[in-house]
Protein backbone atom coordinates (compact mmCIF):
# COMPACT_ATOMS: atom_id res chain seq x y z
CA UNK A 1 0.00 0.00 0.00
CA UNK A 2 3.11 1.96 0.96
CA UNK A 3 4.48 1.61 -2.24
CA UNK A 4 1.53 2.20 -4.57
CA UNK A 5 1.26 5.57 -2.75
CA UNK A 6 4.76 6.48 -3.69
CA UNK A 7 4.31 5.47 -7.15
CA UNK A 8 1.17 7.59 -7.19
CA UNK A 9 3.45 10.55 -5.71
CA UNK A 10 5.94 10.37 -8.05
CA UNK A 11 3.38 10.02 -11.62
CA UNK A 12 1.61 13.00 -10.04
CA UNK A 13 4.85 14.85 -9.63
CA UNK A 14 5.98 13.60 -13.20
CA UNK A 15 2.84 15.57 -14.49
CA UNK A 16 3.28 18.28 -12.41
CA UNK A 17 6.54 19.28 -13.77
CA UNK A 18 5.81 18.33 -17.17
CA UNK A 19 3.19 21.10 -17.04
CA UNK A 20 5.35 24.06 -15.28
CA UNK A 21 8.20 23.27 -18.43
CA UNK A 22 5.29 23.23 -21.25
CA UNK A 23 3.87 26.88 -19.85
CA UNK A 24 4.22 30.29 -22.39
CA UNK A 25 6.69 32.80 -21.17
CA UNK A 26 4.67 35.54 -19.62
CA UNK A 27 2.92 37.87 -21.71
CA UNK A 28 2.83 36.38 -25.01
CA UNK A 29 -0.03 34.01 -25.23
CA UNK A 30 -1.09 31.54 -28.03
CA UNK A 31 -4.41 33.12 -29.14
CA UNK A 32 -4.53 37.25 -29.03
CA UNK A 33 -7.61 38.01 -31.48
CA UNK A 34 -9.78 38.36 -28.69
CA UNK A 35 -7.69 40.73 -26.52
CA UNK A 36 -6.59 43.00 -29.22
CA UNK A 37 -10.42 43.39 -30.39
CA UNK A 38 -10.86 44.50 -27.01
CA UNK A 39 -8.35 46.96 -26.37
CA UNK A 40 -9.22 48.43 -30.04
CA UNK A 41 -12.60 48.75 -30.27
CA UNK A 42 -14.26 48.14 -26.50
CA UNK A 43 -13.84 52.34 -26.07
CA UNK A 44 -15.77 53.44 -29.07
CA UNK A 45 -18.50 50.63 -29.03
CA UNK A 46 -19.39 51.01 -25.46
CA UNK A 47 -18.40 54.38 -25.03
CA UNK A 48 -17.04 53.59 -21.29
CA UNK A 49 -13.13 54.79 -20.50
CA UNK A 50 -13.30 51.54 -18.29
CA UNK A 51 -12.44 48.40 -20.22
CA UNK A 52 -13.10 46.12 -17.70
CA UNK A 53 -16.49 47.34 -16.99
CA UNK A 54 -17.33 47.65 -20.15
CA UNK A 55 -16.58 43.24 -20.89
CA UNK A 56 -18.29 42.77 -17.18
CA UNK A 57 -21.53 44.32 -18.00
CA UNK A 58 -21.60 44.58 -21.86
CA UNK A 59 -19.64 41.68 -23.78
CA UNK A 60 -20.60 39.38 -20.38
CA UNK A 61 -23.45 40.80 -18.94
CA UNK A 62 -25.07 37.48 -18.97
CA UNK A 63 -22.01 36.27 -16.75
CA UNK A 64 -22.92 39.21 -14.24
CA UNK A 65 -26.58 38.25 -14.22
CA UNK A 66 -25.47 34.99 -12.88
CA UNK A 67 -23.27 36.18 -10.44
CA UNK A 68 -26.13 38.45 -9.19
CA UNK A 69 -28.78 35.76 -9.36
CA UNK A 70 -26.57 33.59 -7.53
CA UNK A 71 -26.38 36.26 -4.44
CA UNK A 72 -30.33 36.30 -4.71
CA UNK A 73 -30.31 32.51 -4.06
CA UNK A 74 -28.19 32.45 -0.83
CA UNK A 75 -30.22 35.28 0.06
CA UNK A 76 -33.51 33.20 -0.25
CA UNK A 77 -31.31 30.05 1.31
CA UNK A 78 -30.67 32.48 4.49
CA UNK A 79 -34.01 33.92 4.68
CA UNK A 80 -35.20 30.31 4.54
CA UNK A 81 -33.20 29.22 6.85
CA UNK A 82 -33.46 31.74 9.49
CA UNK A 83 -37.23 32.25 9.05
CA UNK A 84 -37.94 31.51 12.71
CA UNK A 85 -40.26 28.59 14.61
CA UNK A 86 -43.82 28.21 12.53
CA UNK A 87 -46.46 30.10 14.24
CA UNK A 88 -49.52 27.98 15.78
CA UNK B 1 -24.84 40.52 21.19
CA UNK B 2 -24.00 42.89 23.69
CA UNK B 3 -23.39 46.61 22.31
CA UNK B 4 -20.52 48.43 22.61
CA UNK B 5 -19.53 51.65 24.89
CA UNK B 6 -21.06 54.98 24.02
CA UNK B 7 -17.30 56.24 22.10
CA UNK B 8 -17.90 53.51 20.21
CA UNK B 9 -20.99 54.28 19.18
CA UNK B 10 -20.62 58.19 18.48
CA UNK B 11 -17.56 56.97 16.44
CA UNK B 12 -19.63 54.35 14.49
CA UNK B 13 -22.09 56.83 14.22
CA UNK B 14 -18.90 59.76 13.19
CA UNK B 15 -17.44 57.67 10.20
CA UNK B 16 -20.57 55.99 9.17
CA UNK B 17 -21.47 58.96 6.49
CA UNK B 18 -18.24 58.89 4.79
CA UNK B 19 -18.21 55.51 4.19
CA UNK B 20 -21.37 55.20 2.78
CA UNK B 21 -20.87 57.91 0.33
CA UNK B 22 -17.24 55.98 -0.61
CA UNK B 23 -19.24 53.49 -1.60
CA UNK B 24 -21.53 55.38 -3.63
CA UNK B 25 -18.49 57.16 -5.22
CA UNK B 26 -16.91 53.76 -6.26
CA UNK B 27 -20.76 52.68 -7.55
CA UNK B 28 -21.19 55.78 -9.30
CA UNK B 29 -18.04 55.86 -10.83
CA UNK B 30 -17.88 52.03 -11.93
CA UNK B 31 -17.54 53.05 -15.16
CA UNK B 32 -14.57 55.35 -15.56
CA UNK B 33 -12.35 53.63 -12.27
CA UNK B 34 -11.30 50.71 -10.86
CA UNK B 35 -14.42 49.68 -8.77
CA UNK B 36 -18.49 48.73 -9.90
CA UNK B 37 -21.42 47.55 -8.52
CA UNK B 38 -20.19 45.03 -6.94
CA UNK B 39 -17.06 46.40 -4.83
CA UNK B 40 -18.96 49.79 -4.01
CA UNK B 41 -22.04 47.28 -2.75
CA UNK B 42 -19.36 45.66 -0.65
CA UNK B 43 -18.15 48.46 1.59
CA UNK B 44 -21.88 49.65 1.86
CA UNK B 45 -22.88 46.47 3.31
CA UNK B 46 -18.98 46.69 5.53
CA UNK B 47 -20.67 50.05 6.83
CA UNK B 48 -24.00 48.53 8.05
CA UNK B 49 -21.52 45.62 9.41
CA UNK B 50 -20.11 48.03 11.37
CA UNK B 51 -23.13 49.64 12.61
CA UNK B 52 -24.37 45.80 14.22
CA UNK B 53 -21.05 45.62 15.60
CA UNK B 54 -21.15 48.71 17.35
CA UNK B 55 -25.08 48.54 18.69
CA UNK B 56 -25.70 44.97 19.33
CA UNK B 57 -29.30 44.16 19.76
CA UNK B 58 -30.26 48.04 19.57
CA UNK B 59 -29.31 47.41 15.38
CA UNK B 60 -32.29 45.23 15.58
CA UNK B 61 -34.82 48.13 14.96
CA UNK B 62 -32.70 50.34 13.03
CA UNK B 63 -33.30 48.40 9.39
CA UNK B 64 -36.29 47.31 7.99
CA UNK B 65 -35.89 43.69 6.83
CA UNK B 66 -39.00 43.87 4.69
CA UNK B 67 -37.93 46.86 2.60
CA UNK B 68 -33.87 45.99 1.95
CA UNK B 69 -35.54 42.55 0.30
CA UNK B 70 -38.17 44.00 -1.54
CA UNK B 71 -35.41 46.79 -2.52
CA UNK B 72 -33.16 43.86 -3.43
CA UNK B 73 -35.41 42.05 -5.82
CA UNK B 74 -36.61 45.63 -7.51
CA UNK B 75 -32.97 46.18 -8.02
CA UNK B 76 -32.06 41.88 -9.91
CA UNK B 77 -35.61 42.72 -11.25
CA UNK B 78 -34.56 46.22 -13.00
CA UNK B 79 -31.20 44.63 -14.34
CA UNK B 80 -33.05 42.25 -15.91
CA UNK B 81 -35.81 44.84 -17.61
CA UNK B 82 -32.48 46.77 -18.72
CA UNK B 83 -30.80 43.91 -20.60
CA UNK B 84 -34.46 42.93 -22.15
CA UNK B 85 -34.93 46.84 -23.13
CA UNK B 86 -32.21 46.15 -25.86
CA UNK B 87 -33.45 43.02 -27.59
CA UNK B 88 -33.77 44.76 -30.58
CA UNK B 89 -30.14 43.96 -31.35
CA UNK B 90 -29.82 41.39 -28.82
CA UNK B 91 -30.14 40.05 -24.79
CA UNK B 92 -28.12 42.76 -22.92
CA UNK B 93 -27.25 45.13 -25.70
CA UNK B 94 -25.86 48.66 -24.83
CA UNK B 95 -28.61 50.60 -26.65
CA UNK B 96 -27.56 53.79 -24.63
CA UNK B 97 -24.20 54.13 -25.59
CA UNK B 98 -23.12 56.88 -28.51
CA UNK B 99 -27.00 57.58 -28.61
CA UNK B 100 -26.45 60.86 -27.25
CA UNK B 101 -29.22 60.23 -25.21
CA UNK B 102 -28.29 59.80 -21.19
CA UNK B 103 -25.03 58.63 -20.29
CA UNK B 104 -24.94 58.35 -24.50
CA UNK B 105 -21.76 60.72 -24.97
CA UNK B 106 -19.41 59.11 -27.37
CA UNK B 107 -15.52 58.73 -25.52
CA UNK B 108 -12.68 58.78 -28.48
CA UNK B 109 -9.79 55.91 -28.52
CA UNK B 110 -6.75 56.49 -26.34
CA UNK B 111 -6.09 58.30 -22.93
CA UNK B 112 -8.44 61.34 -22.58
CA UNK B 113 -10.40 63.23 -19.71
CA UNK B 114 -13.40 60.58 -18.32
CA UNK B 115 -16.83 62.33 -18.63
CA UNK B 116 -19.63 60.62 -16.41
CA UNK B 117 -22.63 61.37 -18.77
CA UNK B 118 -20.70 58.26 -21.07
CA UNK B 119 -21.37 54.30 -21.29
CA UNK B 120 -24.78 53.68 -22.02
CA UNK B 121 -26.79 51.31 -19.70
CA UNK B 122 -23.27 50.60 -17.61
CA UNK B 123 -23.87 52.89 -15.30
CA UNK B 124 -27.32 52.05 -14.65
CA UNK B 125 -26.45 48.71 -14.18
CA UNK B 126 -23.65 49.17 -11.93
CA UNK B 127 -26.53 51.44 -9.62
CA UNK B 128 -28.54 48.33 -9.56
CA UNK B 129 -26.26 46.09 -9.01
CA UNK B 130 -24.84 48.18 -6.25
CA UNK B 131 -28.31 48.37 -4.55
CA UNK B 132 -28.54 44.52 -4.64
CA UNK B 133 -25.12 43.38 -3.69
CA UNK B 134 -25.64 45.87 -0.35
CA UNK B 135 -29.14 44.97 -0.05
CA UNK B 136 -27.93 41.27 0.21
CA UNK B 137 -25.13 41.15 2.28
CA UNK B 138 -27.27 43.58 4.89
CA UNK B 139 -29.97 41.15 4.98
CA UNK B 140 -27.41 38.13 5.64
CA UNK B 141 -26.22 39.55 8.39
CA UNK B 142 -28.89 41.27 10.02
CA UNK B 143 -31.19 37.26 9.95
CA UNK B 144 -27.85 35.74 11.62
CA UNK B 145 -27.47 38.62 14.11
CA UNK B 146 -30.94 38.22 15.61
CA UNK B 147 -32.84 35.68 14.41
CA UNK B 148 -33.18 32.09 15.60
CA UNK B 149 -32.01 28.80 13.32
CA UNK B 150 -35.77 27.35 12.52
CA UNK B 151 -36.97 23.99 14.16
CA UNK B 152 -37.93 22.60 10.64
CA UNK B 153 -34.53 23.28 9.31
CA UNK B 154 -33.51 20.61 7.42
CA UNK B 155 -36.55 18.16 7.62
Amino acid sequence: MKAAKIIFVIIFAYFLIACALLLRPFGSPTETTMDEYFIKNAQIETASNNVVASIVFDYRGLDTLGEATVLFAAVSGVILLFRGGVPK
Amino acid sequence: MRDMSKIVKITALVVLAPLITFGLYIIAHGHLTPGGGFQGGVIIASCFALLFIAFGKQSKHMLNKELLSVAESLALFGFVFLALLGLRKSFLNNFLANSGAMFGASVPFGTKEAYINTAGTIPLMNILIGLEVSCALTIIMLLMLNEKVSKHAGK
